[in-house]
């Protein structure tokens, strides 16, 4: 179990080494050369020579790298190229925000999620089972940077319940939440209708019903705990999904996070800030994966037991 | 090969359908012509869908979108497919370093959660069409290289291919009449759920302004340009989200179709 852990932190820090080098890559060899934008159009050839040889620009790429490599290993992300402040202290500042908005986006996604998906699942051939399997379709086909402006049309502006945005207002955080959280509650809402659908097929259920208990109770005591194993599983998968929304959900709601902070870099062309958003989400993904990966193998033995005799 | 035709068939025909309809659109002129008179109009028997923020007629701007939509859809998709099984199947048959060092390339690929990677790359390569089809190709390809990859590993397992083996096939047929029929349905599969991602991500770039960008109509701008304007005029916004989630929707219950024919058969 350890050297098996050990290996995968080992593979996890390797393909963040990867994707540090693929930004780097992508940086320096796409259009745009970073003097020519730092110094302006305005800049002679010895101002230019003088700030590559400041960025280390002028050095052999294999050398720039390594040096690259090393600073972020230090936490070294750069200056912003406009306002010139550490890209880390950026980061720091605008992270808080970001964790907020998607642990509230998850926590309506799996609110939503559980009674759709038990209704779903126990009502398939009511009406409301039929909006609830509906609406596990339709939530993944809406847009959400669609659904975010017609929520504030409909909750704030006609009805007046929810305030728009400013993360300072103690309801502010509902409309982004929803937004973000609909398309997730939607595939879990799904994957549980699927995965009970199939539990209840089963013979932990018949045999439930058999000592007595109505098929309601049977299901929610019985079946429901098998059929979440799956659901936690599209939990896991979703963290991508999540991370990428929350980009263009702060979009919508003039939201101060990560997502505001990568996307205002990209029009102002602030390559470090991109470059430090973009590796600070890489690193948060890979993370979560591990710790979805290690969280599965001490929960399930016969994942532990496979795992063991297949390396 | 009945099985993706029944599929396929309707679904291209629909393709077709839509192209023509906004190529036949685009010979109009009218999805850039401004109209100051008109502004935020709503609709009228002129224009169905009414006249956005310039005047502009939206259901026009509608059908020239969804053509621009369908072009970096079918461009990406085939591009993802194309590059992505090559180098999934060449892993898979090739082995040695070659696979080693392909699969730690998709593990870092993979590493960029969704639409990440193209967000940031259309920004660094700046705006535009072609460069979105770039951005989106770059992290499409991915997808398909494990799934060819995956596939073609356990077709090799199978049967058939020993059987054909042993009988002496040589290696160019072993791949093209053994291997690559086996995975045509399977890859035809994803791409049609790539597609819905497709029509989502190109969207979501072209909202976040690195995408088509205007005057030339594509349905994240509208929505983005529309949502300004929807206290006053909803209508404008609420056309192109419509289309987006039906096009979406249409893609992906074919998919789910064409998985279940898999599957059966």
């Amino acid at each position: 179990m350890i050297s098996w852990t050990l290996s995968r932190v080992a593979h996890a820090l390797l393909v963040l080494v990867g994707v540090a080098s693929v930004v780097f890559v992508l940086l320096r060899v796409l259009p745009g050369d970073p003097v020519e934008l730092m110094a302006g159009e305005s800049a002679t050839p010895v101002d230019r020579e003088a700030m590559a040889a400041a960025l280390g620009l002028d050095k052999p790429l294999p050398r720039q790298w390594l040096e690259y490599v090393a600073s972020l290993a230090r936490g070294d992300l750069g200056r912003s190229l406009y306002s010139g402040r550490e890209v880390t202290a950026d980061i720091i500042e605008s992270f808080p925000s970001t964790i907020m908005l998607a642990v509230c986006a998850m926590a309506v996604a799996v609110a939503l999620a559980m009674p759709l998906g038990i209704i779903a699942a126990l009502r398939a051939n009511s009406a409301l089972g039929a909006a609830a399997s509906a609406f596990s379709l339709l939530g993944v086909a809406i847009p959400n940077f669609w659904l975010g402006p017609l929520l504030i049309l409909v909750f704030s502006y006609h009805l007046g319940w929810l305030p728009v945005s400013g993360s300072g207002q103690p309801w502010s955080w509902v409309l982004p939440a929803f937004t973000l959280g609909t398309g997730m509650a939607a595939i879990q809402t799904g994957m549980l209708r699927q995965s009970l659908l199939e539990q209840m097929r089963g013979d932990c259920v018949l045999a439930a019903m058999a000592r007595g208990l109505s098929r309601g109770q049977a299901v929610l005591r019985h079946a429901l705990r098998l059929a979440l194993l799956p659901v936690v599983t599209v939990l896991g998968l979703q963290i991508g999904a999540l991370l990428t929304g929350v980009v263009v959900t702060e979009r919508i709601f003039a939201w101060p996070g990560i997502g505001s902070l990568l996307v205002d870099a990209i029009y102002a062309r602030d390559y470090p800030v991109v470059q430090g958003c973009v590796l600070l989400i890489c690193v948060l993904y890979v993370t979560v994966n591990l710790l979805t990966d290690l969280a599965y193998r001490c929960l399930d033995p016969r994942i532990r037991l496979a795992g063991d005799t297949a390396s | 090969m009945n099985f993706p035709a029944r599929v396929a068939m309707p679904a291209s025909a629909l393709l077709v359908l839509l192209l023509a309809a906004a190529w036949w659109q685009l010979q109009f002129h009218q999805h850039n012509v401004v109209d100051l008179a008109r502004i935020l109009q709503t609709p009228d028997m002129g224009a169905w869908l009414g006249y956005d923020e310039l005047g502009r007629p939206v259901l026009d701007r509608l059908l020239v979108a969804v053509g621009n939509s369908l072009l970096v859809v079918v461009t990406v998709v085939s591009l993802s497919a194309l590059i992505g099984v090559s180098l999934g199947m060449s892993a898979a048959l090739l082995g040695g370093a070659w696979d080693a060092a392909l699969v730690f390339i998709m593990d870092v690929f993979l590493a960029f959660p969704g639409l990440l990677l193209s967000i940031a790359l259309a920004g660094i390569l700046g705006p535009g069409i072609e460069n979105a089809i770039i951005a989106l190709t770059i992290s499409g390809w991915v997808g398909f290289a494990r799934l060819a990859r995956g596939q073609t590993l356990s077709i090799r397992q199978q049967t058939h291919v020993a059987a054909a083996r042993a009988l002496g096939v040589g290696r160019a047929a072993l791949l093209w009449r053994h291997t690559l029929p086996f995975l045509f349905s399977v890859v035809m599969v994803q791409m049609i759920f790539e597609a819905a991602g497709v029509v989502l991500a190109e969207s979501t770039l072209s909202f976040l302004g690195l995408g088509i960008q205007p005057p030339e109509p594509s349905l994240g701008s509208m929505v983005l340009e529309g949502s300004r304007y929807m206290l006053v005029a909803p209508h404008v916004v609420l056309a192109p989200g419509l289309t987006i989630a039906c096009m979406v929707l249409v893609i992906y219950i074919s998919g789910q179709r064409l998985k279940d024919m898999v599957d059966r058969n």
